[in-house]
């Protein structure tokens, strides 16, 4: 089942591959380098994701003191942390050539940054706590409270620094995205999506092993 | 309900008895914050104009430096003589305890913020009378949200080996909103503007309090039993 899975995620990448880089056409003001925003945005999307699991298996942890919502927490936030560093990455790489600049302190690079450092301590503080049930404890408010505060961090740095362009596909009126990218987007995006699925099944499977090998 | 705040009262009227007797938090606090300010005098250098631009901020990060230690100490009294037990046998609604923890720390980082402040207008010449009122509101907003999330998670590293460096590591990155709504709100109140100017931001401070302190309420107890 979960094999299965995984060749699914390596057929969507090799699709989503095709679509990036050959049925795609070559933006006409940008050139080429838009063509990592087939990368950079499914990535973002992929991190929300995560996180959203991280929040469920949170709540669900200390509702039912289950180990396997503790493993869905945890494993959910490595992925999680792995996605949003990789939408850092690629935003920096397209930046460059884009706004002359590897980084700079706008709303939304902010937060995603925010992001990381926040998961980063979730996965921090579980490295540090030995006792399993505890941590499981702790982790689970840790991420709850992580979750709870993005709209906050949201809101807060957007009225802090507002050179992003709003977002196209999450925004509330109709995408003005040309059908070709919004197609090779679409595929990217349901090609990291398993790709997340497939890791975050393995990891589970693989805390699942760690906790009866320590038992 | 009278019982929950006669629990949360106890816990209150604990902490500030024997900060009281021992001084133990606030006599290294003032000190502490009259070394930040020499620090951050000696990092921006003489030029007025150049520190007062930066008043509102280093304001901030020196209360949250300050409260990185006070409030990280506010659990290590309950791990001797058992007193953590204590607080796990007691009776009724946990959350009762985090009530009384917060206060004890709100009191304690007021009265910090109250010597920086005070220090502050002497070393860099700023005038905080005319500004007192909505500078209060600020602060309370402010220290309301560093102390919900900081009693919450010092109760959680008190029993960890890594406490030192845990706290701060999560601490920092959910005060982020509070620190970004604080200092510009500060900016706008030391300009001498009214309140209403940043009514967006207090609102974003008091939201962010909100969701804070229910959060503390409702998972403290997942945190003290051990």
């Amino acid at each position: 089942m979960t094999r299965a899975l995984g060749w699914l995620a390596v057929v969507a990448v090799a699709a989503g591959l095709w679509a990036g880089f050959g049925y795609a056409p070559r933006e006409v003001v940008q050139g080429n380098v838009q063509r990592i925003m087939y990368l950079h945005v499914p990535s973002v999307l992929t991190a929300y994701l995560a996180f959203g699991l991280v929040l469920v298996g949170s709540v669900g942890y200390l509702a039912t003191r289950r180990n396997s919502f503790d493993r869905l927490a945890s494993s959910a936030a490595e992925i999680g942390v792995l996605f949003t560093g990789i939408t850092i990455v690629s935003g920096s790489i397209w930046g460059k050539p884009t706004w002359g600049t590897w980084w700079t302190w706008d709303a939304r690079l902010t937060s995603t940054a925010v992001l990381f450092v926040v998961y980063v301590g979730y996965l921090l503080l579980r490295a540090m706590v030995e006792e399993p049930e505890a941590r499981g404890r702790y982790a689970a408010v840790v991420g709850i409270l992580g979750a709870a505060n993005i709209p906050i961090v949201h809101f807060s740095v957007k009225w802090w620094r507002a050179l992003h362009q709003p977002s196209t596909i999450l925004g509330p009126e109709p995408s003005p995205i040309a059908a070709p990218i919004a197609l090779a987007l679409f595929v990217n995006w349901v090609a990291l999506t398993l790709m997340f699925a497939y890791f975050l099944l393995r990891r589970m499977e693989l805390a699942r092993r760690e906790e009866e090998a320590l038992r | 309900m009278t019982q929950y705040a006669r629990r949360a009262w106890i816990v209150l009227w604990k902490d500030l008895l024997t900060e009281r007797r021992s001084k133990e938090s606030l006599n290294a606090l003032f000190f502490f914050s009259l070394l930040l300010l020499f620090l951050f005098q000696f990092a921006l250098g003489p030029d007025r104009d150049q520190l007062r631009a930066a008043l509102p901020g280093i304001l901030w990060l020196g209360f949250i430096l300050a409260g990185l230690l006070g409030l990280g100490r506010s659990f290590i009294a309950e791990r001797q003589n058992d007193c953590w037990e204590g607080l796990v046998l007691t009776a009724g609604d946990k959350s009762a305890i985090y009530l009384g923890k917060l206060l004890g720390n709100v009191a304690l980082m007021a009265t910090v913020e109250v010597v920086l402040l005070v220090l502050f207008g002497f070393f860099f010449d700023v005038d905080l009378w005319p500004v007192l009122g909505p500078l209060v509101v600020v602060l309370a907003l402010g220290t309301a949200g560093l102390a919900a999330v900081g009693t919450l998670f010092a109760a959680m590293t008190a029993q960890l080996r890594a406490r030192e460096l845990l706290f701060p590591v999560l601490l920092l990155p959910a005060q982020v909103p509070i620190l970004l709504g604080a200092v510009s709100a500060t900016q706008a109140v030391l300009l001498g503007q009214p309140l209403g100017e940043v009514a967006h931001w207090l609102k974003l401070l008091a939201g962010a309090d909100v969701v804070y302190i229910v959060i503390g309420l409702l998972t403290f107890e997942f945190i003290l039993e051990a």
